[in-house]
């Protein structure tokens, strides 16, 4: 048997950059550094260590809705070990919103052909944390999302989902639609072996004629939703510090209490 | 006037404190009809009607304990129908956007997820939401369909609204995904006793400098001395020394009190997400160069061995 696991995978501005709004208030992907989104690494381990517990073939493709540069998040899934990379392209994507996003990821993973999609939890930029439903949604398959354990076998998916109320054990049938949390295992680093075995990779790229999709139902002028202004928070006053020297405590005391804390 | 559907969120029948915000955001908007699913459904009508629901529409099955989100999805597509709202308002859980994004796709609607903030405006509700970790704020609005909006805990306050409440059966046929994803087991989180973390007027938190679980009975005891939720930064969590559950953060939860306290957490941009909304920000670090000394109103540079335990003495005393 053979299994076939697509990873979504998103190239997303440094967060510890200084990330901002380009006038036309998308996120500017220009003057900060991106990277494979860290949330998305958790979703390349999950699919190495499934496909290391698996006595099926497993063949693992990368996917990537984003900007040239985007290939360098492919790259990286690349060198963790993922077996192949696609990469879609194209200048009508510009401003997408999730619900494009997740058009343009459903077609291709059709296109692509999968047994199972497994996603990060959020992207790091957006963090909807809403693409992984969507997908399930459009591809009409189960959606097993936000495991912080998960396994695969005999055509079904297994997870733990650790929610607000409760912990609950998941169960569905492959094909499905996997998130997978921080929790689920720290995602390895690419060995040297791997940073050069991912230069011989196969990475396709698509555009949107390749996946049937009309330019005017993605971008900005495809999207659903529209913002209207972005300002930057005004950077907090700055507050009395003092250094402790016995007395911090009281002091602080006084400071909850002259803000009616106490 | 329009209706405006609001998805409760309630445990047996116990409505929680981010439904009851909601129904104040929802009376900006329009005429609150209340969505109430599965056991307990019908025994939220007191709480929803004392703070604006005009209706509840209720339904009870076991599809919504057994089968993950999709039922749910279901049934608030088929209270849409029925209803016709101006907009669609959920809770913004984890599982309340997965809701809210399938529902939207279903109507083809655009959504609007963790706003901070909604208001009526020309074209319909815009949002306000906190992004790039709280160092912008953004106005926006859905331009397409129906309004789906999800709204984060602390968005509003709870408003006593007294309205009709009429409780009335929902007709909801599952769909052929509802039953896709069984939910096999179920461990209910045990409480602490302690208010919920995101809904806590006050946060006390610890980070790596507690160094140790057993040290964070030292957090506890000045959480318990406010009447606090506690938290955590993910080192601490990740180390095992306090549960995930109450990491506060990017990953975590997102926490926007009146007072947060932070203790031994340096403050990373990941953390910053889940806490820089707070009111009012205090830290106790024993580095003075500590990034979260940047955010706060009053900051203490010293060992919080020393520093924590006697603040909860001075509060205990204030406090007689
Ligand atoms: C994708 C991603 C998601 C993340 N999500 C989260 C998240 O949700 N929440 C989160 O918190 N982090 C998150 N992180 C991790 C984050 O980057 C930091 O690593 C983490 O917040 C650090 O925790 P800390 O402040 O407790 O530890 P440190 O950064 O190690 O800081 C410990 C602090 O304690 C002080 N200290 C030590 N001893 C004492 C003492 N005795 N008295 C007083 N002060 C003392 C030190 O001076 C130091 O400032 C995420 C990271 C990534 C990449
Ligand atoms: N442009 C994209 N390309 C590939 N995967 C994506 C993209 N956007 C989102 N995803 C996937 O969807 C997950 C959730 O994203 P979001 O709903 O945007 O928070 C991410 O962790 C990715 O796995």
């Amino acid at each position: 048997m053979s299994l076939r696991i697509v990873v979504t995978v998103k190239y997303v501005p440094d967060a510890t950059g200084d990330r901002h709004f380009a006038d036309d208030l998308t996120v500017d992907r220009d003057d900060v550094d991106g990277l494979l989104s860290e949330l998305d690494e958790y979703a390349v381990e999950q699919a190495l260590q499934i496909s290391e517990n698996s006595d099926d073939d497993v063949e693992i493709t990368v996917l990537t809705v984003g900007p040239e540069d985007a290939k360098d998040a492919l790259r990286k899934a690349l060198s963790m070990g993922a077996d192949k990379a696609i990469h879609v392209e194209d200048d009508d994507l510009h401003g997408t919103d999730a619900l494009g996003t997740s058009l343009v990821l459903a077609k291709a993973i059709e296109k692509a052909g999968y047994d199972l999609v497994i996603s990060g939890m959020a992207s790091t930029d957006g963090t909807m944390g809403v693409v992984p439903a969507l997908l399930a949604e459009r591809l009409g398959v189960p959606q097993v999302t936000l495991l912080s354990e998960v396994s695969v076998e005999d055509g079904t998916v297994k997870g733990r989902r650790d929610g607000d109320a409760a912990s609950e054990q998941l169960e569905a049938s492959l094909p499905a639609v996997v998130s997978v949390t921080d929790q689920s295992g720290e995602a390895r680093y690419p060995s040297f072996k791997g940073i050069m075995a991912a230069k011989k990779k196969p990475v396709e790229s698509w555009d949107l004629s390749d996946l049937d999709i009309e330019a005017e139902e993605v971008g900005l002028e495809g999207a659903y939703t529209v913002v209207d202004a972005a300002t930057e928070r005004p950077a907090r006053t700055a507050g009395t510090i003092v250094k402790d020297e016995g007395e911090g405590g009281k002091q602080l005391a006084e400071f909850l209490a002259s803000q009616k804390f106490i | 006037m329009a209706e405006v559907l609001v998805y409760v969120d309630h445990v047996d029948g116990a409505v929680r404190k981010p439904t009851l915000e909601l129904l104040t955001l929802a009376r900006r908007v329009g005429e609150p009809v209340a969505v109430a699913l599965g056991n307990g459904a019908a025994d939220t009508a007191a709480a929803l009607a004392e703070h604006g629901a005009v209706k509840v529409l209720t339904h009870d099955a076991s599809e919504y304990a057994d089968y993950l989100v999709v039922p749910k999805v279901d049934a608030l597509q088929a209270a849409v129908e029925a209803v016709s709202p101006a907009a669609v308002l959920v809770p913004s859980s984890a599982e309340g956007k997965e809701i809210a994004a399938r529902l939207a796709l279903r109507l083809g609607s655009g959504i609007i997820t963790d706003a901070v903030d909604l208001e009526a405006g020309d074209e319909g509700p815009v949002a306000t939401q906190s992004v790039f970790a709280a160092s912008f704020t953004t106005k926006s609005r859905v331009s397409k369909g129906t309004p789906v909006i999800t709204v984060k805990p602390n968005s509003a306050a709870v408003e006593a609204a007294p309205a009709a409440g009429a409780v009335e059966a929902l007709a909801v046929t599952f769909s052929a995904q509802a039953t896709g994803t069984k939910v096999t087991a179920r461990t209910p989180r045990e409480s602490t006793g302690r208010p919920e973390l995101t809904e806590a007027a006050i946060v006390v938190s610890g980070g790596r400098g507690v160094n140790g679980a057993e040290n964070f009975s030292i957090i506890e005891a000045l959480a318990d001395s406010l009447g606090a939720a506690v938290g955590a930064s993910r080192a601490a969590v990740d180390a095992g020394w306090y549960p995930h559950t109450n990491q506060v953060g990017q990953t975590g939860k997102s926490v926007s009190p009146q007072l947060y306290i932070a203790s031994g957490i340096s403050g990373a941009i990941q953390h910053r997400a889940g806490m820089q909304t707070s009111k009012t920000i205090v830290a106790i670090n024993k580095d003075a160069e500590a990034p979260i000394f940047e955010l706060v109103d009053y900051g203490v540079v010293g060992d919080l061995f020393d520093v924590v335990p006697a603040l909860t003495e001075e509060i205990k005393t204030r406090k007689g």
